[in-house]
């Protein structure tokens, strides 16, 4: 077969299972053999550079399940002996290190951020892309301008307006500012203004007004720009280090990436607990990743594309 | 079934509504509905995005210390300080200018290359391609702290995988990667192209399966060899998606914090602390607040021309 085969065919019959796909013609009858050679390199050139890639996880994970001396040790070993979970359990218990704490906190601060950014862009991206009113156009305007506006400019105003409210050291601080999301208002409207009118206005003969045409027929079309969004959302928050480190102050109110510095700082040369740290600071991103790539990857691009 | 926050005359205005306009949009709606919907988000929208860009720009001009009661206007002070050489402000914030630049200077153009390079690879049809996709993307979900303490460990002077793997394959082993410049900007730059080449990548990507087959088959059978399809059919298709991971990535690279702070500390010195850092530094740990802002709306008037000068790149060009 090809190399230059239309990718999207590929795809597709990849996703449908080959059988209803048929082989795309073959356009050029020369260099067939030519062609599996370079597969061949390409395959290897691929693995080496995926291996080399992903080595680094691969240690990361080795690593927690190491003894101290054994983080410590050169050569590094790939498979930990003897295998141990002492690290876990060592910051897991640890006075000063709340790892599960942390856990709960990050958990908690990302789910309720993404579930406000969810709300709020939809319902504002609804009004913006199917209602008609008097000062629309520079409501539009200002929230595409401030996409445009880098966040080092709200750092240090942010700081104090969350002083006023008095948010610091609470997980409030890394949960409703950077909510504020014109980034999904805009993810939400092109959606919405990609979903065909028709069916909202057969809704509207039926009887039902903006707000029933919006809950029962718009937002259940809607679901995988929904779910896309609150993956992004999650996940920016879920990662985000800047911002808490500066506004959470007491160990117990910090989230991971948070925790994990004051864990680096407090033990520099603990590389078995800084990579348990790592770990458990990953495994719910990687497990959303793991189940959701394909649905995440596509939702990177189409944003990014359509940015 | 009109139960909602609509007044009544809904009703009566809807028939004419749909006829009366050439949008094919429905515009039924009271005058208060579409601000019911845009009132959670403009709320958020107004108290910490509008209202701290102005409150930004004000705290700017004052000696502003969160820490003391008084905070005196000294109109463009701020600003004037970061312009006098010799004064200690304008030392750290120029140092830390030349680092941001630094970084973005090296990491932009590998951040550009390699990930269409991965791009086009990926681009072409073989069973597990979206195995391999996978990998390269996968770092991009972790956080920066995560990517940074495991780096600063993967390239720990002594016990470092990094310099091991140097030295049995002969190289020097002994890179002090994390304390000495300028084997900490390899390091650093080297950690971000790993961490996020596969966003542009996947960018990239999608980009790539805009193009139009057609126009490399016209190309092939015009006789462009691979080097030319790619510079006549590739390049051109992809310059909206170039343009936006040019700016997305220069952005990005420009606000680089985390793996500063965490993996050389900003150091050796200052050497690695980048303007981000120091703003944060002078305004959260030493309370000096508005000399932070003045700084900070220094840095965004750069990024600005920046991005002006990107749009001028790629612009649309005749002929």
């Amino acid at each position: 077969m090809s190399l230059e085969t239309d990718p999207d065919r590929l795809e597709a019959g990849q996703i449908r299972g080959t059988t209803d796909a048929p082989p795309p013609a073959e356009d050029r009858s020369a260099g067939q053999g030519r062609g599996a050679g370079r597969k061949v390199l390409t395959y290897a050139v691929l693995i080496v550079l995926a291996l080399i890639f992903i080595s680094p996880l691969i240690f990361m994970v080795v690593t927690s399940f190491k003894t101290r001396a054994e983080a410590g040790a050169i050569p590094p070993s790939w498979i930990p002996n003897p295998f141990t979970t002492q690290a876990y359990e060592t910051i897991l218990n640890a006075s000063g290190t709340p790892v599960l704490r942390w856990f709960g906190n990050s958990m908690l601060a990302a789910l309720a951020n993404a579930a406000i950014v969810v709300t709020t862009s939809a319902l504002a991206a609804y009004a913006l892309a199917r209602m008609r009113f008097a000062g629309q156009r520079i409501v539009f305007g200002l929230i595409i301008a401030t996409l445009f506006v880098p966040p080092v400019i709200l750092i240090i105003p942010n700081y104090l307006i969350v002083g006023e409210l008095g948010w610091l050291n609470t997980l409030l601080a890394v949960i409703v500012p950077t909510a504020a999301s014109a980034f999904g208002v805009f993810f939400m409207r092109q959606f919405f203004l990609g979903i065909p009118v028709e069916l909202e206005e057969a809704a509207r003969l039926d009887g039902a007004n903006q707000w029933q045409t919006f809950w029962r027929v718009v937002l259940p079309l809607s679901r995988p720009a929904l779910a896309t969004l609150a993956l992004l959302s999650f996940l920016t928050n879920w990662n985000d280090f800047l911002w808490p480190i500066y506004v959470l102050f007491s160990p117990e109110i910090q989230t991971l990436p948070a925790g994990l510095s004051t864990l680096q700082s407090a033990n520099a040369v603990r590389y078995d607990l800084l990579m348990a740290g790592a770990v458990v600071a990953s495994v719910p991103v990687l497990v959303l990743f793991v189940f959701l790539q394909r649905y995440l990857i596509e939702g990177v691009a189409r944003s990014g594309l359509k940015g | 079934m009109a139960a909602s926050a609509t007044p009544t005359g809904e009703e009566v205005q809807t028939p004419a509504a749909y006829e009366g306009t050439t949008s094919r949009r429905p515009t039924t709606h009271g005058r208060l509905t579409p601000w019911l919907f845009l009132a959670p988000y403009l709320t958020l929208f107004t108290v910490f995005v509008i209202a701290p860009i102005v409150y930004g720009a004000w705290i700017s001009l004052h000696r502003y210390d969160y820490t003391l009661p008084g905070k005196p206007f000294v109109g463009l002070d701020n600003y004037l300080t970061l312009l006098r050489p010799g004064s200690i402000t304008f030392d750290i914030f120029w140092d830390s200018m030349q680092a941001t630049v630094i970084f973005t200077v090296t990491s932009v153009p590998l951040l550009l290359v390699i990930p269409l390079l991965v791009a086009l690879v990926m681009n072409r049809s073989f069973p597990g391609r979206n195995v391999f996709r996978a990998v390269f993307f996968a770092p991009y979900v972790l956080g920066v702290a995560v990517v940074a303490v495991l780096w600063r460990y993967l390239l720990d002077r002594n016990i470092g995988l990094v310099n091991y793997y140097l030295d049995a394959i002969g190289l020097p082993g002994d890179i002090a990667w994390t304390t000495s410049v300028p084997a900490a900007w390899v390091a650093l730059v080297g950690v971000t192209v790993w961490w996020t080449l596969g966003f542009n990548a996947v960018i990239y990507l999608a980009g790539l399966q805009d193009i139009p087959r057609e126009l490399y088959e016209s190309a092939r059978v015009d006789g462009a060899n691979g080097w030319q399809q790619f510079r006549h059919v590739t390049l051109p298709g992809l310059r909206p998606v170039l343009s936006f991971v040019t700016m997305v990535t220069i952005i990005a690279s420009v606000n680089m914090f985390g793996q500063s702070y965490l993996m050389t500390e900003g150091g050796p010195g200052r050497a690695t602390r980048t303007a981000i850092y120091q703003i944060a530094e002078t305004g959260l740990r030493n309370y000096q607040m508005g000399s932070a802002s003045a700084m900070s709306y220094v840095l965004t008037v750069f990024l600005m021309l920046l991005s002006l000068g990107v749009f001028w790149l790629f612009r649309e060009r005749k002929g």
